[in-house]
């Protein structure tokens, strides 16, 4: 018998509901991802220890070089300084999270539940959406927590409502791309220490090596290019300019382009990511 | 595949043709054929690194392939991907739970990721951790689950969508003799039920108790295939098998043994036995233990038994099961 004979002869012996399945365009993708996202979310009320990491650093950051270190240290352009790092501490949660994304995803896949969800007739962006979106809650705790440290600390916005609305948004949009960074380092390294380990050197990179807690210019020199490249620190200055807080004497980018340049450069990294997990996850299935 | 041949009007619920699979060179897969007629369970048996997960991986869409071609449940894995996963159910090798998860919510998501209503995807939960035998543990973490339990609750996952094709990848390795009962009975349960089942596993004993039909594949090819008895009964007659207290003693005996039943006598180091094929009546058995008797050798059991599918892969093989590969 040839496989077009079986074909033709095999009768769906069982009335199944999923049999009786319908075509579904992105509307899956929204519904899956829901549903996935429902899932991660009693993960994080179950394990909140998540929720710590991501927090604590740069609430520990903050504290440190806000606080304690803050009769040493003299920033020119920076002050008042806790207005100033404010906006480097909650893009630093962004980075924070990365890490503990990417170890999520990378287990589910040595878990085998990745295999199982697979096997469903389910959108693949939306089993990747839906393992963003508790992370992006987990982000979103994370960013509230930081910005109550940072009032406790002095820091206050001086612009308007939908200016400083947008600063958040902005800095929630990187946050975001982060989370996606996650995913796509999560499904391409089978080793969780490798994971460990490069995650938490994009944390201190990146957001040491920028203008989160020291001007541009207070770095060493050979660093500035660097410090003044890094889309953080982009990021950062837009956050800054949109909650009127002081952006030190050199500016990352030229000021009147901090807005848009920060919005492109989160929205480009969130791309870029997007696009690397959906050709990891078309990888693993050609495996 | 002869036999199904004659049977034209069998439907088959999962066919194989020349599957090949390539990893960095390394031929995986060398042009797998097998057939699994609509409502029966094949068995595709083989040692670690034969082939036999990633055959299923191939056809529950998880794979991709290199050559041959495939269809289950009348749809081709690779045109119609989507269709084939509406009709099939997987459980893994390692059971794929959520460990944070609750039994009944591990199901439940499963059920609304199947586009069930809640209320459908509740209900389903509930019969099937009812069938599992799961209900009183159903509000714990899966995390604190015994091994026996997460099998049993995986092969749950995977029935949820009542999906009339059901690949089951080593489904009880690394299971207690209890466990694999239990598992062993749901399996029949839901073959009673008229689900076709693809079963891959290393245990002979496996495939006996649940398969009608066995394929038999050792280093991404088919060296056998049929019904369990079909496979016992081309290994020949019946098998002496004696066993001894030392290896040295293993050793001396094969030739004494080999000349004795005028066969080559295959050693089970893992047994430490010596087994060889001996002709319908008495004289070849009454040669060997005379034989032995006279040899001084410490004979700790002799048996005369009908030939096992463990027989029948070493024969086939060359090798004893679970050897290197």
């Amino acid at each position: 018998m040839t496989v077009a004979q079986s074909t033709a002869s095999y009768r769906r012996s069982r009335s199944s509901a999923v049999a009786a399945g319908r075509a579904r365009p992105t509307a899956g993708v929204l519904r899956d991802g829901l549903a996935l996202g429902g899932r991660s979310l009693r993960r994080l009320r179950r394990s909140p220890g998540k929720l710590i990491g991501i927090t604590m650093n740069p609430v520990v950051t903050m504290i440190t070089v806000g606080y304690l270190f803050a009769g040493a240290l003299v920033l020119r352009g920076a002050s008042p300084y806790p207005e100033y790092i404010l906006a480097g501490a909650v893009v630093q949660v962004g980075l924070a999270s990365l890490g503990p994304t990417a170890i999520g995803t990378s287990t589910d896949v040595q878990s085998g539940i990745i295999d199982r969800l697979l096997t469903l007739p389910i959108s693949r962006m939306g089993m990747l959406v839906g393992h963003t979106l508790s992370d992006l809650a987990a982000a979103v705790a994370g960013v509230v927590v930081v910005v109550l440290v940072g009032v406790g600390l002095g820091w206050r916005t001086h612009a308007d409502g939908a200016s400083t609305a947008l600063g958040f948004a902005l800095a929630v949009l990187f946050i975001y791309a982060m989370v996606w960074v996650g995913v796509a380092i999560g499904l391409l390294s089978k080793n969780l220490e490798t994971i460990e380990s490069v995650s938490s050197l994009v944390l201190v990179v990146f957001s040491f090596l920028s203008n989160a807690f020291v001007s541009v210019d207070g770095l060493p020199v050979w660093i500035q290019p660097f410090a003044a490249a890094n889309p953080v620190s982009t990021v950062i200055t837009a956050c800054r300019l949109l909650w009127g807080n002081p952006i030190g004497t050199a500016s990352a980018v030229p000021v009147p382009y901090a807005v848009p340049l920060g919005v492109a450069s989160a929205l480009m990294i969130l791309v870029l990511a997007v696009a690397a997990s959906r050709a990891a996850l078309r990888r693993m299935v050609q495996r | 595949m002869a036999t199904l041949n004659r049977g034209a009007t069998v439907a088959l619920a999962v066919e194989a043709e020349g599957l090949q699979k390539n990893y960095r060179g390394h031929q995986a897969l060398r042009g797998v054929d097998l057939a699994v007629p609509e409502g029966s369970v094949l068995a595709l048996l083989g040692p670690n690194g034969a082939g036999k997960t990633t055959t299923t991986r191939i056809l529950a869409t998880l794979c991709s392939l290199d050559g041959g071609r495939a269809v289950v449940a009348g749809h081709d894995v690779v045109r119609e991907p989507q269709q084939v996963r509406r009709q099939i159910g997987v459980t893994g090798q390692y059971a794929a739970l959520d460990d944070l998860l609750t039994g009944r919510e591990n199901l439940r998501l499963v059920g609304r990721l199947l586009h069930l209503s809640r209320r459908q995807a509740a209900r389903r939960a509930e019969d099937l951790l009812q069938q599992m035998g799961l209900v009183e543990a159903a509000d714990r973490p899966t995390g604190t689950y015994s091994g026996g339990m997460r099998r049993r609750l995986d092969l749950a996952g995977s029935l949820v969508g009542d999906p009339p094709v059901l690949f089951l990848d080593e489904p009880t390795t690394g299971l207690d003799p209890t466990s694999r009962l239990t598992l062993w009975d749901m399996v029949r349960r839901q073959v009673r039920s008229g689900m076709s089942v693809l079963l891959t596993t290393q245990y002979l004993e496996e495939a006996e108790q649940l398969a009608d039909r066995v394929v038999v594949i050792d280093h991404g090819q088919v060296v056998a295939e049929g019904t369990p008895e079909d496979l016992t009964r081309a290994v020949g007659g019946d098998w002496i098998e004696v066993s001894f207290t030392s290896t040295d003693d293993l050793y001396a005996a094969l030739a004494v043994v080999s000349r004795a039943a005028d066969g080559l006598a295959t050693v089970r180091e893992d047994r430490c036995s010596l087994t060889v094929a001996v002709p319908p009546g008495l004289g070849t058995v009454a040669a060997v233990s005379t034989a032995l008797s006279r040899s001084g050798l410490q004979v700790d059991q002799f048996v005369l038994r009908r030939p096992s599918l463990d027989d029948v892969f070493v024969q086939l093989t060359g090798r004893e099961r679970g050897g290197p590969s």
